[in-house]
Formats: structure tokens, sequence, C-alpha cells
């Protein structure tokens, strides 16, 4: 058994209309530092097998269901 | 004439589609997310709505529903499918359409009548209206802002596959105020504003929206 996180994040081109609603919050409440949020999902992914077979099936399902590839990117790994 | 109308679960929009190929003059067919077949309809409609509740991303989960898999060989076939709101949503995860819809650029939900102008009246659902028009329908959606690359959009404009487009004013964001596209070959649509609620004066605000389901008969007659 295996444990893969994906996270995914819409690409640096696509407005994050959700990040821009984050980052004035987070002006209002203060911390006036930050300068950018973008949100994204992150997944977790419990597969039989180990290794690199786990690593490479999950990377297809990411493909095909977990991101929209027009949209998103993502990258894939192992968990501790 | 025969109209599929597709449910999901937790799509919204299915009577009022059902409802519009009626005033149309042909018959809806219900369809249901599980069946494995498409009942022989002449036309497809995928209606608005949070079908599988827009888990993961709009239309996302709807893709892999089993009548999605009678539904993306047929359209590639030519079948004519339309897709509006959260079809649109489901037809571009299917990848039938090009690009993706996306958070609207405000962040508000957006309830609304628009105008749009029909750019493209040879495809087929929209044959029935003449290039230019301006038509009023109901503008409903969050995750409505449509967008696609650079080349993906140069090649959707110069092929004439944008459908229609915004007219005074771009609600949402949509990249070139897009308001609809359609494939390469005509029969497969996506529009996020709702031509089925602009039938009749009772219940909208127009009965602009019906020439997208009287358009269709047109092409399936012809077909």
């Amino acid at each position: 058994m295996a444990r893969v996180v994906v996270d995914v994040m819409l690409k640096p081109e696509i407005h994050d209309p959700q990040g821009e609603a984050v980052l004035s919050a987070s002006h209002r409440l203060g911390f006036g530092n930050v300068t950018e949020v973008r949100q994204g999902k992150r997944f977790e992914v419990e597969i039989d097998g180990t290794g690199e077979q786990a690593l490479a099936a999950v990377e297809k399902m990411a493909h095909e269901l977990l991101a929209n590839p027009v949209i998103e990117e993502f990258t894939v790994r192992l968990a501790q | 004439m025969r109209i599929g109308v597709v449910t999901f679960p937790g799509s919204l929009d299915n009577s009022d589609a059902a409802r519009a190929v009626r005033y149309a003059g042909a018959e809806p067919v219900p369809l249901w997310h599980a069946d494995r077949d498409l009942s022989g309809v002449d036309a497809v409609i995928l209606p608005g709505g949070f079908s599988y509740g827009d888990y993961l991303r709009c239309g996302a989960i709807a893709r892999f529903s089993p009548v999605m898999q009678e539904l993306v060989p047929a359209a590639k076939s030519g079948l004519p499918v339309l897709g509006i709101c959260n079809g649109f949503q489901i037809l571009c995860e299917a990848h039938l359409l090009p690009g993706a819809l996306t958070r609207n650029l405000g962040r508000r939900f957006i309830n609304r009548d628009v105008t749009i102008r029909i750019e493209n009246d040879t495809s087929a659902w929209t044959s029935g209206y003449a290039a230019g028009q301006q038509v009023t329908v109901v503008l409903k959606s969050g995750e409505g802002a449509y967008i696609a690359d650079e080349q993906t959009l140069a090649g959707l404009q110069a092929r004439g596959q944008v459908l229609a487009r915004y007219s005074g004013g771009n609600p949402n964001g949509s990249v070139a105020d897009i308001a609809g596209v359609v494939s390469e070959a005509g029969n497969v649509a996506g529009l996020m504003p709702h031509p089925e609620h602009a039938i009749d004066l009772l219940t909208g605000p127009a009965a602009d929206g019906l020439g997208f389901f009287t358009s269709v008969l047109k092409a399936v007659a012809v077909a």
C-alpha cells in the first residue's frame, strides 16, 4: 500500500479569484505584507502497490481525473 | 423528432429544457445519467445545474457517467448535442469542446438577463438566427468564465467556432466575451447562459431562446 500526494494548482496564467479573495482578506486582517495568494487542491490517494508503480498509476489518474490539464498543473509524490 | 434531455444527480434545468423542446414542436425524451443507451434520440441536451454536486470540478464527475460513454462517440459521429451552463462545463471536461470554464472574475454568482450576439448562424443549434442577431437569455452561474489558451482561441475564431458573445459588457470575465462555442463540425455546442429560460414571456425575459431548439429540428430534418 502506498500513499501518494497530488497537488493541483491553476496554471500561473489562469486568473484565481479565490486566491485574490484570500489576499484581500489577509490585508484586512493585518497581514499587510502578503503580496500574493494562489489557491489549489491537495489529494491524498491510497493505492495498492509500491513506489514507482503506484506513482505512475496516480500520475495517470491525476492527468485524467484529478486535474484538468487545460487550466491546471499538478505534481505527484510519494508521502513519507 | 425526439430530443433527449439528460438528468444527472444535481441537474436543475432538465424540466425547462424539456419544456423548450416541447415548445419547439419536438418530443423530449428523458435520459438518466446511468443509462447505457441514448434511446435512439435525434439530438441531446445536457442541462444546467450542479451535476454530482460540482465535486472536484464542475462537470468533471459527470463526464465519466455511463450515459456520457454513449454520448461522446455519438457526438463525434455527428449527433447534435447542446450543453447549457453545467452542460457546457461537462462538454469541455469531456473534451468534446475546447477550453474550460472557471470562476467568475468578480467571484459572485451571477443571476440576471443578458444579451448575447449570435456569431455563428450555421451550427445545428443556431441556424435559425442571423449572424449579429441580439438575443436576450438568462445567465445564472458561478463558474461561467470561458477560457482557452491563445492558440486555441485563435483557432476558434479563425474557424468560426465562436457561437455567441456577450453583448453590452462582459459579465464574468470570459475571454473575448465568449458566451458559447461550437465544435468544428458544428453539431456540438456549449452555451453558458440559458436559452431554455427565455422561450415564453410568461416565465422569462423574452422568447428569443426558442431559436436554439427550433434550429436543431431543422438540422436533424436535413441530416
